[in-house]
């Protein structure tokens, strides 16, 4: 899911800047803006059907961060 | 209770999406002004905890999803006649434009127009609606003021606008009125997504320098529903602290 994830907010955010790692802030990026945030959670809800709330994605600041709530919200579906 | 002029005393008025935010407090609202109030929404449990709140006792609830279009002919049958009603239900869903698919529009325009238009439709058709009476849509300012990732919420809101002036236009004939109410941000459940931060930001966008409450909204619903308003119809009313001003 790792790589997946990254393309895909790679090709979301259009990211052209940096190489992406799962400690990359996402945050600090140079394509980052509001538009891209709301662009995240629509993709999370698209690929993986999981719903991220503003006050969750907040406290998000890295790749690795936002695979992990995926992960987690998908683990507690099962 | 008021029997004046802005009052609702023996007004059946039908309220969907009456089991939170603003359809629960445009129930309590129209109730203390006497409106008997007949409240639609899919959690009974929600709804029943609604009609606790309303004064009077010729109040009852109804469970109904209003999607399910094939169950609507039957919940309109047995619907007594109204002297009014106010379309709550809605939903908000933010996709920006590349996100937004013919699925995630049809579940933003399922509830926010088709589900409006065929309970509409089905009112005046099995003559559910008395003369004299009054429909409320609630729309919102978000209908023409852009947000970021609004689109499918803003275009369902649209549709709506146009709706109640075609609407309108018809059922003049019966004297039978139809307004829309133009909230702008108001505190309730659809607002919970957003971040604190981002509220914040947005509170500073409002010249009377705070969020509506859902009881302004229903004071403006009082007043489309009541007697008050005789000779309003097709009006888009503006409730928003400013927000459009600039």
């Amino acid at each position: 899911m790792k790589e997946q994830f990254i393309e895909k907010f790679k090709e979301v955010v259009e990211v052209e800047s940096v190489e992406l790692t799962l400690e990359t802030n996402f945050r600090e990026l140079e394509e980052w803006d509001s538009l891209a945030g709301l662009s995240i959670i629509a993709m999370i809800d698209e690929e993986y059907d999981v719903v991220l709330e503003g006050s969750e994605f907040k406290n998000q600041n890295t790749i690795g961060d936002l695979i992990n709530a995926i992960q987690s919200k998908i683990d507690g579906k099962a | 209770m008021t029997n004046g002029i802005f009052g609702l005393h023996g007004k059946k008025v039908l309220i969907t999406g009456a089991s939170s935010g603003l359809g629960k407090a445009i129930a309590i609202e129209c109730a203390k002004q006497g409106a008997e109030v007949i409240l639609v929404g899919r959690d009974i449990d929600r709804l029943n905890a609604t009609l606790s709140l309303c004064e009077g006792s010729n109040n009852w609830t109804i469970q109904q999803d209003l999607t399910d279009l094939n169950g609507l002919s039957q919940f309109v049958q047995n619907l007594p006649m109204l002297d009014g009603a106010v379309f709550c239900a809605g939903i908000i869903k933010r996709n920006p434009i590349k996100f937004i698919n013919p699925s995630t529009l049809q579940n933003i325009f399922d509830i926010n127009v088709f589900s409006i238009v065929e309970l509409t439709r089905l009112l005046v058709k099995l003559k559910k609606i008395n003369n004299d009476a009054s429909l409320v849509m609630i729309s919102s300012v978000g209908s023409d003021h852009a947000s970021l990732g609004n689109i499918s919420y803003m275009a369902s809101k649209g549709a709506i606008n146009s709706f109640i002036r075609g609407l309108a236009f018809e059922l003049a004939k019966n004297q039978v009125r139809v307004n829309a109410v133009l909230p702008g941000m108001i505190k309730t459940n659809l607002t919970k997504g957003i971040s604190d931060e981002d509220l914040k930001f947005e509170i500073e966008r409002y010249p009377l320098g705070r969020f509506g409450q859902p009881e302004e909204v229903a004071y403006a619903c009082i007043y489309l529903l009541s007697d008050a308003s005789k000779w309003v119809t097709g009006t888009k009313l503006v409730i928003d602290g400013g927000l459009t001003l600039r």
